[in-house]
């Protein structure tokens, strides 16, 4: 009872890497509270699953297999989970921030009247004194998490209702098996005392995979190359700093017409106006046309070989020097500095 | 077929590009008396879908709902302009410190008092919270079904709805039943621009709050023209728990607020050694740009 849950999100048979981050992460947090660690996993065809699961320190794994349970759609999960944790009142409960973690999350918090925090960077236990009403509370989910747009960090917490309930984005958190002959039981959920006819109201008719369209006017973090990136090649690695930072690629009007992106990517006066909190200038010399386009981010950094580049004007820092040299060295460092 | 009844939620928020020190007041909670306000974006998403569904069933009804101080009524006025027929604005002191669920509880009770509804649809998340939390709760509150990460409204036809959806790795296309909670993504279609026709007609639209000062004329202006009145609740207009409502109705808490608003400095310029790049990383990690 009072345990650490992890909702163990699955696909084509494999649990998402962000729920293995969150098993380590309840882990660490249950051996914190000196409670033990749970996880749930709902599908189809599940059979041997544990093992994908327990090694990271799980004590009990729940288990509901029934084909009209994946792919994933929102009643048939909420009903589980809910009911499960009317049962089981766990503490703590993480979900992914993904598109199933961010749909099944509220809808739970919502039935439970438990409060729910989004997209967490960073979770700890911590005690909490409410001055007003004179209580003291031990040990409480520290949730924090930027907010307003990532001008602020803020510590949330729920001190009365439970399960105090956080989702988190993949990548965050750290993942990392217990041990590969961890102990944990798995218990089989029986599914139609759970599950109502009622709650296969929403059908899912078609699936398939496919390149989302290019976004970068809505973009946070906006990685733009210029002509002086030099070619295509060097051009693929501001794709791959973009994917690693999860930010969208840009182009100046030089670079889309040398063939090096699309113009559904140019950002400038003929192009799209982006605003993103950081904006990474990769051999773009900074002419007006293009920095009408872009002037209002939060940050920029501008990345030229010519230190007299009007780009710089507008940086908050400049790094001079070759982009196939610079842009590896910081996919390189973040990758470092966030594992 | 007979048109559908339809209920934009939308949110103005301040614009989070354009926050001061003053934004955050001691309780914790936005301070948006000094800040710009905006539509919120993926709710002007959410309208071009209901705008569409109208386009295509004639005789369907959009209202926009919105909970907010007097001056969001502007977003109404923003809806009323690119076609929406009418609004709501539930505003009152009651609802003062919401988080997510007390806010979805306040909502989900004033669609109840609406009347029969086919679809709710909403922005997928807001810009100043970035929770995506308030269309699954109030679809639960609601005891209604849900389709989030919606890109296409494909059809509501015969009380059934199609919707094609954005997930992680590719795209879903689902079909529920009518009535349905509908949440757009930011990668549907942008909304259209205002109609000059719709600015025309509804320029002069006012909620109450907006009327007190109003002169004679203006007010005479209003009874003559009664589209021009912005429907406009207070928690007196709703059956409500006084419990669920605002800080009280909140089961999350601020506990703490660091903030980390950039400030204008000198550039920095860097080497593009190890060195250097180790230390911009570390520095973009720790202030919250990345990562």
């Amino acid at each position: 009872m009072n345990n650490v849950f992890v909702y163990c999100e699955i696909e084509e048979g494999q649990i998402a890497d962000v729920s293995l981050e969150l098993l380590t992460k309840g882990r660490s947090l249950a051996d914190d509270l000196k409670c033990n660690l749970e996880a749930v996993v709902i599908g189809a065809d599940l059979k041997g699953i544990e093992k994908q699961i327990i090694p990271f320190g799980v004590d009990t794994l729940w288990i509901a297999d029934d084909k009209s349970l994946y792919p994933y759609t929102t009643l048939p999960h909420t009903s589980i989970i809910v009911k499960l944790f009317e049962e089981e009142k766990p503490q703590i409960a993480l979900m992914g921030a993904t598109s199933i973690g961010r749909d099944l999350g509220p809808r739970v918090s919502s039935a439970l009247h438990s409060g729910l925090t989004a997209d967490c960077t960073s979770l700890i236990i911590g005690d909490h004194e409410d001055k007003k009403n004179k209580k003291e509370y031990k040990d409480l989910l520290y949730q924090i998490r930027p907010a307003f747009g990532g001008n602020i960090v803020a510590t949330i917490i729920n001190p009365d209702c439970r399960p105090q309930m956080a989702t988190v984005r993949e990548g965050v958190m750290k993942k990392e098996i217990r041990s590969e002959a961890y102990k944990g039981k798995v218990k089989n959920i029986e599914v139609e005392k759970y599950v109502k006819p009622e709650d296969f109201i929403v059908k899912v008719i078609e699936r398939h995979m496919e390149a989302s369209k290019v976004n970068i006017k809505n973009a946070g973090i906006v990685v733009a190359g210029g002509y002086g990136v030099g070619s295509k090649e060097n051009f693929d690695k501001l794709y791959e700093l973009a994917d690693v930072i999860g930010a969208e690629v840009g182009a100046s009007r030089a670079a889309v017409d040398a063939g090096y992106a699309s113009h559904e990517r140019q950002i400038g006066q003929t192009g799209v106006t982006v605003r993103p909190k950081l904006y990474i200038a990769c051999g773009i010399s900074g002419q007006i046309q293009h920095t009408a386009g872009m002037e209002e981010s939060s940050m920029v950094i501008a990345i030229n070989t010519d230190k007299n580049a009007p780009i710089n004007n507008f940086a908050d820092y400049i790094i001079t020097g070759d982009i196939a040299d610079v842009i590896p060295k910081m996919i390189k460092h973040y990758k470092l500095n966030t594992k | 077929m007979k048109g559908l009844k339809i209920v934009v939620l939308a949110k103005q928020v301040p614009d989070t590009r354009n926050v001061g020190k003053d934004a955050m007041k001691a309780d914790g909670t936005v301070n948006r008396a000094v800040l710009p306000a905006i539509f919120n974006p993926e709710d002007l998403n959410a309208l071009e879908q209901a705008l569409r569904l109208k386009d295509k069933y004639p005789g369907t009804e959009i209202t926009l709902l919105t909970m907010g101080p007097g001056r969001a009524a502007e977003i109404i006025r923003e809806g009323l302009y690119r076609g929406a027929d009418n609004g709501i604005l539930l505003s009152d002191r009651a609802f003062a410190g919401s988080d997510t669920l007390a806010t979805s509880y306040a909502l989900s009770c004033t669609l109840k008092k609406m009347g029969k509804i086919d679809i709710i649809i909403a922005g997928r998340q807001a810009i100043d919270g970035d929770t995506a939390q308030v269309g699954p709760q109030v679809a639960e509150k609601l005891a209604l079904p849900q389709i989030t990460y919606a890109e296409d409204v494909i059809s509501a036809e015969n009380g059934k709805i199609v919707v094609k959806r954005r997930i992680e790795r590719g795209v879903e296309t689902v079909e529920g039943t009518l009535p349905m909670v509908v949440t757009v993504n930011a990668s549907a279609p942008e909304c259209r621009p205002r109609n000059a026709k719709f600015v025309m007609k509804y320029k002069h639209a006012r909620a109450v709050s907006e009327m007190q000062n109003a002169d004679e004329d203006y007010i005479l202006l209003h009874n003559n023209r009664p589209y021009l009145n912005i429907g406009e609740w207070s928690v007196n207009d709703i059956e409500t728990q006084a419990e669920e409502l605002g800080l009280t109705g909140s089961p999350t808490k601020v506990k703490a607020i660091e903030n980390v608003v950039f400030q204008a400095k000198e550039a920095k310029v860097l080497e593009p050694s190890d060195a250097d790049m180790d230390e911009l990383m570390k520095e973009l990690i720790a202030n919250h740009t990345i990562g």
